[in-house]
């Protein structure tokens, strides 16, 4: 009994935080919009019992979902998402790596600093670094006037409000997810088995593909993953730096709920998001547990 | 039938396989390994022995090639290793560690230096399968590295060294991890392999009986020196330092002064005492001018313990057993002398334990003869 109720708690935490939000939010998905507080029908009224409720059930239907289907704009957002979200997290993953690789190879002393380091930028609000990234790509930028300065260039680049911009800003903002798995992962490796993969005829490239890298792969996959599913969903990022061009998911959400006030299609486009945010979570969670197994 | 005796160190038409040539080590400002020469022999179970940091596994690690020499030059089968990194040596290490593959298998670990060599995959399956015979693991072939015992591993490990039939092979403590009992079984398998296949073997280890029991040949080594290479029953009988007699098993030390006398030296260790006689054996070098500081050094199994003073002996000492350490199979007696000196003496438990003479604070007289003793300069 006791041990029931221990489990309990972080069940009943999740109860309350997460599926009771999302059934709201699959109700209200099945709902039709209507210029109301809140903008939509039917709401449960209690008071008429049970015929209350199944008058309240029979008004529930999908057509929010098939909605989604008709129009091409959403389709092409989770589309042009995922692509956005692979990109970046493959270009992470190319910046990352060899930061990881180089905190890892640091000297003992130097570590925790170099930790610090990557862990530092979030001692600023997001929404503040984000916007600093206008300052420095904007064609009056930072970096603009830098390469003019240099004489790289002679007219400004054009990177604000494109996927350029978009790319450099998940990397950015996402990096330290991508690093820290990795690191840690690199960090237990025990140099004797480099040592060993040379001994045993490799050079020194060869034992990093065939050592460093699958020894690492527990950490590179958290890394993706924890970089693929936040960018999947983002919406600040590319409505400020993206611009009009870049169509992603969770811009789309935000402005179905606050432009527009169509809480049921912007829930329909909630709910399809996060059935396809579950596959990689899975794959995460699989991943997890297998290294887990692997430690003992 | 002779056999004919294994001592290539004796044989001046024998090409050493491995030479140390003046060789210096120096991380920085402390120096390792301190212009050493020595040579090793092919089908040699070699030796280095010291305490930690004395450097032996620096000289194996220059070996492998993982450390170059700051000074002098290493020669293996007659090339100098001068610049030729780990993966293009003919020598295999195994590591303290084992450093096996923890995301191959077993099988996999084995052939993973023989994948280097760009086989056939036929000739590489037969090796693989032939190896893990060789080590009895045929059964947990499939198993990753996790899955087994620790014997096991260490066997995975020797396997995996030796399946690219190295010309020399470098074991770094290779049975630290194990406990006593493996690790002696283990000790014999390893001289049954060194065998069998033929490889010249340099093992590290800070365990004398470890490298009493296997090697051919031991380099005891102190502060990033070689002190004294010789077979294990020289480096016993015959040491040619204090540092040696003490590192290699347990000694009884009286330091005295020596005066030539007869057929060899008599030292004189303390006052109103007759002075002790050492013979010199033949072929022993040690001269020490009269009145030069010396020290006899006398293993404790060659001391005989007595009740009443022995007649006919040459060397009899009288003190008090302070101490009796009774190991089963043999009890030591640690005697203080009239001055001061410790003088441990073991005998054989061959009577029961009721009919033994000696006990706590017994005054007995201790003997032996004048061979048994080794004379030391320093």
């Amino acid at each position: 009994m006791r041990k029931f109720s221990l489990v309990s708690v972080p069940y009943f935490w999740l109860l309350i935080l997460f599926l009771v939000p999302f059934l709201i939010v699959l109700k209200i998905s099945l709902s039709d919009t209507a210029l109301a507080i809140p903008p939509y029908t039917p709401t449960l009224d209690l008071s008429e019992g049970w015929a209350g409720f199944k008058a309240f059930w029979s008004e529930l239907d999908f057509e929010n979902f098939v909605f989604l289907t008709e129009d091409a704009l959403y389709w092409k957002a989770y589309l042009s998402s995922l692509q956005i979200a692979a990109i970046s997290t493959t270009l992470a993953l190319l910046v990352g790596f060899p930061i990881a690789y180089g905190m890892a190879q640091a000297p003992d002393e130097w570590r925790p600093t170099l930790m610090m380091l990557v862990i530092l930028p979030f001692w600023t609000s997001f929404l503040i670094r984000v916007y600093s990234w206008i300052g420095i790509l904007s064609t009056e930028g930072f970096l603009n006037q830098f390469l003019l300065w240099l004489g790289v260039i002679d007219t400004p680049l054009i990177i604000m409000n494109t996927k350029i911009a978009v790319y450099i800003g998940i990397v950015y903002t996402y990096l330290p997810f991508m690093i820290l798995p990795i690191y840690s992962a690199l960090e237990k490796l025990d140099g004797s088995l480099l040592e060993a993969a040379e001994d045993l005829g490799c050079t020194r490239t060869k034992a990093f593909w065939l050592i460093t890298i699958p020894l690492s792969r527990p950490g590179i996959i958290a890394g993706c993953f924890l970089v693929f599913i936040p960018a999947l969903g983002e919406f600040v990022i590319p409505s400020l730096l993206g611009g009009s061009e870049t169509l992603m998911i969770g811009k789309v959400l935000w402005e179905e709920f606050f432009n527009n006030r169509d809480w049921p299609v912007a829930s329909a486009v909630a709910v399809v998001l996060l059935a396809i945010l579950i596959i990689p979570i899975i794959l995460f969670q699989r991943n997890e547990q297998k290294q887990r197994e692997a430690g003992k | 039938m002779a056999v004919p005796v294994f001592a290539p160190w004796d044989d001046p038409t024998q090409k050493p396989l491995i030479q140390f040539k003046g060789v210096t080590k120096r991380f920085g400002d402390f120096t390792a390994i301190d212009n050493q020469t020595l040579d090793i022999y092919t089908r040699e179970f070699f030796a280095l022995l010291g305490p930690s940091g004395c450097g032996k596994t620096t000289m194996m690690r220059m070996l492998a090639g993982f450390e170059q020499p700051t000074e002098g030059q290493i020669v293996i089968g007659g090339k100098d290793m001068k610049g030729v990194p780990p993966n293009e040596r003919e020598v295999n290490m195994m590591f303290q560690s084992y450093a096996l593959f923890p995301h191959l298998s077993v099988w996999e670990n084995i052939a993973f230096g023989l994948r280097r060599m760009n086989q056939p995959k036929d000739v590489l399956e037969a090796r693989v399968e032939e190896m893990l015979r060789l080590t009895r693991l045929t059964k947990f072939a499939k198993r990753k590295p996790h899955q087994i015992s620790g014997g096991q591993r260490q066997r995975v490990a020797l396997a995996r060294s030796l399946a690219r039939a190295p010309k020399l092979l470098l074991l770094d403590e290779p049975l630290g991890a194990l406990d006593k009992k493996l690790r002696e079984e283990t000790q014999f398998e390893l001289m049954d392999i060194q065998e069998n296949t033929g490889t010249t073997f340099v093992i590290v280890t800070h365990d004398q009986e470890e490298a009493m029991t296997v090697a051919s040949r031991i380099a005891v080594m102190d502060e990033g020196r070689v002190i004294q290479v010789a077979t294990p029953s020289n480096i016993y009988e015959a040491p040619n330092s204090v540092y040696v007699a003490d590192f290699i098993g347990d000694v009884n030390i009286i330091e005295g002064a020596a005066k030539r006398a007869g057929d060899g030296y008599d030292i004189t260790w303390a006052e109103g005492v007759p002075p002790l006689h050492t013979r010199k054996e033949e072929g022993e070098l040690i001269s020490i001018p009269d009145g030069g500081k010396a020290y006899l050094a006398i293993r404790p199994e060659k001391v005989a313990i007595h009740t009443e003073k022995p007649q006919g002996m040459t060397n009899a000492v009288q003190g008090r057993i302070i101490d009796v350490a009774y190991l089963g199979n043999l009890s030591t007696y640690h005697v203080r002398l009239a001055n001061g000196t410790m003088v441990r003496a073991q005998t054989a438990n061959t009577r029961r334990l009721a009919l033994r003479p000696f006990t706590w604070e017994d005054e007995v007289w201790l003997s032996w003869t004048d061979t048994a003793a080794i004379l030391l300069a320093e």
